[in-house]
């Protein structure tokens, strides 16, 4: 296939969104505003009014019904999609665990903020990380370009009949959602095309008939039953298996949609910046990528061997793919936008070490805990970062394993 | 909206939505009234359901007592379940994406998940207008969870969470009147019922179905359980509630109010209207305010009763 020609709109995050699911052919949205989300509800009401979309939008009263709207109204086979950030997405917390556990195949942007208290309405990816257990996929974008096109993969992963489960797209707030960016669009047509009708696999009913896994009149299912120590524990591993599976299918459809969209970030799971030859690396997620990359260029500029690891798809956690990646660096930062009060460092910290346990070659790994509530990781923090990570490497020490970088201690 | 008439074989011939075999305690009024819920079906039906005792012995895996498409996600949302079930029908079938055919859409919740931590979900839904209709089966209290008290519960009750203290003698709170709160939002239809009036029941049913957007049956749903009676009175005790206007029958028809025939006969002839204690004496529930310390919350709970009546009768325009 080749690349089709696309053309180029001034958007910010939440825009480029609004704009994916416009092409995507929805059939549900239910979204509730909330900073810094809201922009993507209010494109898509224009959209729903001035008739440029086909879609029920339910203007729910609150982000709990939302995603339950969204959930049932996958279950009766349509293609739903919400939005939230932080007290929002902490409000659907009950029905994350429902939506991944009754399979619904529902798409949704978040907008990475800070939890309240203090409220803040900017960026950390607090609100996500404490999710990360609810058996949703997590993708977080590193500019709007790519939360454009992570939602239109997204359903076509979320609705795989081998996969089936909830995705949600991360793009940091403020930094993404409200900044004006180019953004490549891919015609309509092509969406469409690429994402096709929801496919839905059978499954056994109560009465031992293969039937379409949607509540459907002609063939009666239940969802969502009393499951008790008899088989529960066998429906949650279904899940672990799902997302074992998702792996393989995000990457298969991040690069179907490469050869139409032409664009790619890694594998789909990982993307690797200047990692072969290097000694030294830093693991970020979203935005910050960006400018972590200005700083590998000028580090490497100066012949210092310096990388970076973005994670892209946070769950399922590449874990294979990662371990790959690292096995020649020899000090790793890990830098999480989100604190685990009491843990041995934030959430991602937790996830690499864990990983390179196995490896051959122990790294030192080291965590910087940065950008709470919209706090800017500047350029001088990031070098301030790979500073550090030499004098680790120089000195084979590590005085500290978690700093908080960028506040007033 | 002419009035759907039927016979008792009619009904009786009909396939049962709503199976045998669920695990609800033997005289479970709730259980009852579901099947003749759905025995008013009129078409294709998809139910939802909140977390609770029906929910919960309805639906045990690998089994199910339902006939019907049914869905179940969490206890404070069926009306939000409901609004995405409706809406996700209208747009599939619009695209035709699915069979073009008119689907019932009915959200069942307990009083827990009514009055109290689902009244936000359900307040919405009505207020966006979904085409569905809303079954509130009433046992008045959070049976599933070992009959805790709800906002549904009536003053004086026992209840696990309201126990008969030596200092406060059971609830002491009043009932939520749910049924006008619903009212007020201004739907198409809300009407209360009692399975003992089995007729009344399934032909508000019919009717909330018929109606274009939301509809809202409060059904009061005796637990034996709960309410500590033997579990062959279940339906005599939906008798005597309404008997007593403890729980009267209405209908509220674009918010023109009307009596229904058995509370009706009452209204014309008040000396029918019985006494409180009447209900209460056959409940363990109450047992406790037949003491002389507690006899006053007997008649509190009658003055409220005559209150709400009086109240009722004018909504109606009698009186
Ligand atoms: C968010 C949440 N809180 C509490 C519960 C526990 N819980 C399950 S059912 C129930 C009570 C149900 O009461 P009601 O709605 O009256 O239905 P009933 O069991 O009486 O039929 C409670 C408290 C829950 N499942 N979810
Ligand atoms: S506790 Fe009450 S409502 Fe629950 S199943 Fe038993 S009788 Fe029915
Ligand atoms: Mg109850």
């Amino acid at each position: 296939m080749t690349v089709v020609e696309q053309k180029v709109l001034a958007m910010s995050g939440d825009e480029a969104v609004a704009y994916a699911v416009k092409q995507s052919d929805v059939d549900v949205v239910a979204a509730y505003p909330i900073t810094p989300q809201t922009i993507i509800v209010e494109k898509f009401s224009e959209y729903v009014h001035n008739g440029e979309v086909d879609t029920e939008f339910i203007c729910v009263e609150s982000e709990h019904s939302a995603l339950t709207a969204c959930l049932t109204a996958a279950a009766v086979g349509a293609r739903a999609f919400t939005a939230t950030a932080s007290a929002g997405l902490a409000l659907m917390h009950e029905i994350l665990y429902v939506t991944s556990g009754c399979r619904a195949p529902v798409v949704m942007a978040v907008a990475n903020r800070a939890l309240s208290a203090p409220i803040n309405i900017h960026c950390d990816h607090s609100d996500t990380m404490v999710e990360r257990d609810s058996g949703w996929i997590q993708i977080y974008a590193e500019n709007s370009q790519e939360a454009y096109d992570s939602i239109i993969q997204a359903f076509r992963i979320a609705e795989h009949p081998d996969i089936l489960l909830p995705v949600m797209v991360g793009l940091d707030g403020f930094f993404l959602s409200h900044t004006l960016e180019n953004v490549r669009i891919l015609p309509d047509e092509t969406v469409k095309g690429f994402l096709g009708n929801r496919k839905f696999p059978l499954v056994r009913n109560h009465e031992g008939k293969l039937v379409p896994f949607r509540l459907a009149p002609e063939n009666p299912i239940t969802i969502g039953p009393l499951d008790l120590y008899d088989y529960y524990f066998e429906h949650k591993r279904q899940q672990e298996e799902a997302m074992r599976r998702a792996s393989e299918i995000i990457k298969q459809v991040h690069g179907e949609y490469a050869n139409v969209g032409g664009r790619q970030y890694g594998d789909g799971l990982i993307e690797t910046y200047h990692l072969e030859d290097a000694e030294i690396a830093t693991i970020c997620l979203g935005s910050t990528a960006g400018t972590v990359k200005t700083v590998v260029d000028e580090l490497r500029s100066k012949g210092i061997k310096a990388g970076l690891l973005r994670i892209r798809t946070f769950r399922p956690l590449p874990v294979k793919e990662i371990t790959v990646a690292l096995k020649n660096v020899k000090a790793v930062g890990v830098m999480d936008r989100a604190c685990s009060f009491g843990g041995f460092g934030g959430p991602v910290f937790h996830e690499i070490r864990h990983i390179l346990y196995d490896a051959p070659v122990h790294p030192h790994v080291v965590n910087y805990i940065y950008g709470l509530g919209g706090r800017d990781m500047s350029y001088i923090l990031i070098n301030q970062i790979y500073r550090d990570l030499e004098r680790i490497l120089e000195t084979n020490r590590v005085e500290k394993k978690v700093q908080f970088i960028g506040l007033r201690e | 909206m002419s009035e759907w008439k039927f016979t008792i074989k009619e009904i009786a011939e009909k396939p049962e939505l709503f199976m045998s075999g669920h695990r609800a305690c033997a005289g479970c009024v709730p259980a009852t009234v579901h099947r003749l819920v759905l025995k008013a079906a009129r078409g294709p039906v998809i139910a939802t359901h909140a977390t609770g005792c029906i929910e919960v012995s309805s639906t045990i895996y690998p089994y199910t007592a339902w006939k019907i498409p049914w869905i179940h996600t969490a206890f404070e949302n069926a009306a939000a379940n409901a609004s995405g079930i409706e809406a996700a029908l209208r747009v599939l079938q619009r695209k035709g994406k699915i069979k073009n055919e008119h689907v019932d859409v009915i959200a069942f919740a307990g009083d827990g998940g009514t009055y109290d931590i689902g009244i936000q979900a359900l307040s919405g839904a009505v207020e966006r207008g979904h085409d569905f209709l809303y079954v509130l089966y009433d046992n008045e209290a959070y049976m599933n969870t070992g009959i805790q008290r709800s906002g549904g519960t009536p003053h004086g009750a026992w209840t696990t969470t309201s126990p008969a203290g030596k200092l406060i003698p059971g609830k002491p709170q009043f009932k939520k009147p749910i049924a006008e709160i619903m009212v007020a939002h201004e739907i198409p239809y809300v009407a209360t019922a009692s399975p003992y009036y089995w007729k009344d029941l399934i032909t508000k049913v019919r009717k909330g179905l018929e109606v274009e957007g939301p509809a809202f049956l409060h059904i009061i749903a005796p637990c034996p359980r709960g309410w500590r009676f033997p579990s062959e009175k279940g339906i005599e005790i939906s008798r005597i509630i309404v008997e007593t206007c403890m729980f009267p029958l209405w209908e509220a028809i674009d918010e023109e109010y009307k009596l229904s025939p058995p509370s009706k006969a009452i209204a014309l002839k008040p000396e029918k209207k019985k006494p409180v204690k009447e209900y209460l004496k056959i409940q363990g529930r109450f047992r406790h305010l037949f003491t002389l310390e507690h006899e006053h919350v007997i008649e509190e709970l009658q003055r409220i009763i005559d209150k709400r009546w009086k109240r009722l009768l004018k909504k109606c325009g009698i009186a």
